[in-house]
């Protein structure tokens, strides 16, 4: 007598695309793609309660004074710029290459695996704002200051170590700091041209 | 129709969908378009990032708040001065509040007048560390 194979039952599953289906729109409804970036800048302490503005003398030479108005336009130091031109004088103004007496001073500093160097470490770049400025173009501005840093920082890994900045040790990510300290000062906002 | 390998595939959409995204903490009462920038670094450890949001409010609450500037803190608006309060609060659920680090998502064309105030009042909280969020351009 031939038996009659045994069947297994199947498990009804003609929901579960269903399901599936509804936890994806929940998660599609819910979460957010956007990556989270942006430019990273550290605020100065908050000023002591007994500190009388002290003002930190700083030499005319070491100080280059951007100043942005209402309307958006930039001045530096005594000189009107476009965007375009912040970067190379922020990076010229940086470095100092040729010990010009009216850019910062330079002075002789021991770094480790750098040696002896001639490095500009009392400049200041100074971001001055009105309260009417948009925040676009200060936005800009600052993209501008950290992107000559940056490139001043690649720039010198290169020469003194072979490879980009992003890729060196942090002894030497170190070093190159040093040489070229990161200094953007904000300034109180002050009202440039009325409102 | 074979439909069998269906709810394999949705899964597999549904994965990738949980892994590439995160979880949406408010929702937002301004809409803003941050600036687009070059030198751009990663937020890392969210769990120690706290955000502020400033601009105008979204099209349906702008009959009832107006088109002027507003900051947004978790779930609604907030003055200037109420930052302080909402550093304390955040750093309270950080596990490493040292760390704590305030984006800041702007729009474009606010003015820079409230943005100093936020940013004065946070150093006296001292939330030194802040990231102007922003978008890559080439």
């Amino acid at each position: 007598m031939a038996r009659k194979k045994k069947k297994v039952p199947g498990l009804n599953s003609s929901s579960t695309a269903d399901i599936s289906f509804i936890l994806l729109i929940f998660f599609l409804v819910t979460t957010s793609m956007d990556t989270d970036m942006g430019l990273s800048r550290h605020l100065p302490n908050p000023p002591e309660p007994n500190q009388e503005d002290a003002q930190i003398d700083v030499k005319e030479r070491n100080v280059l004074n951007v100043r942005l108005n209402a309307a958006g336009y930039l001045m530096v130091n005594h000189d009107f710029l476009d965007i375009n031109q912040l970067r190379p004088r922020a990076k010229e103004f940086i470095q100092n290459k040729s010990n010009n007496p009216k850019l910062p001073e330079l002075h002789a500093k021991e770094i480790d695996l750098l040696g002896m160097c001639y490095v500009t470490d009392k400049h200041v770049i100074s971001v001055q704002t009105d309260r009417g400025t948009p925040y676009n173009i200060y936005f800009q501005v600052q993209n501008e200051l950290v992107a000559a840093y940056n490139e001043l920082r690649n720039d010198l890994a290169i020469a003194k170590f072979g490879r980009p900045y992003a890729r060196c040790s942090e002894d030497e990510q170190v070093a190159i700091r040093t040489y070229y300290p990161q200094k953007i000062s904000e300034a109180e906002p002050k009202n440039y041209g009325g409102n | 129709m074979n439909t069998s390998s269906l709810p394999d595939l949705i899964f597999t959409i549904l994965f990738f969908f949980m892994i590439v995204t995160t979880m949406r903490e408010v929702t937002l009462k301004v809409k803003f378009t941050v600036p687009s920038g070059t030198e751009l670094e990663k937020l890392e450890k969210k769990s120690c990032v706290s955000f502020i949001y400033v601009g105008p409010p979204t099209d349906q609450l702008r009959a009832q708040m107006g088109s002027g500037t507003r900051i947004q803190l978790n779930d609604r608006y907030a003055e200037p001065r109420e930052v302080m309060d909402f550093v304390a609060q955040e750093r309270t659920t950080m596990p490493n509040p040292s760390a704590q680090v305030m984006s800041m998502k702007i729009d474009q064309h606010t003015q820079m007048g409230i943005i100093t105030d936020i940013k004065e009042v946070l150093r006296k909280s001292w939330a030194l560390r802040i990231n102007y969020s922003a978008t890559r351009r080439n």
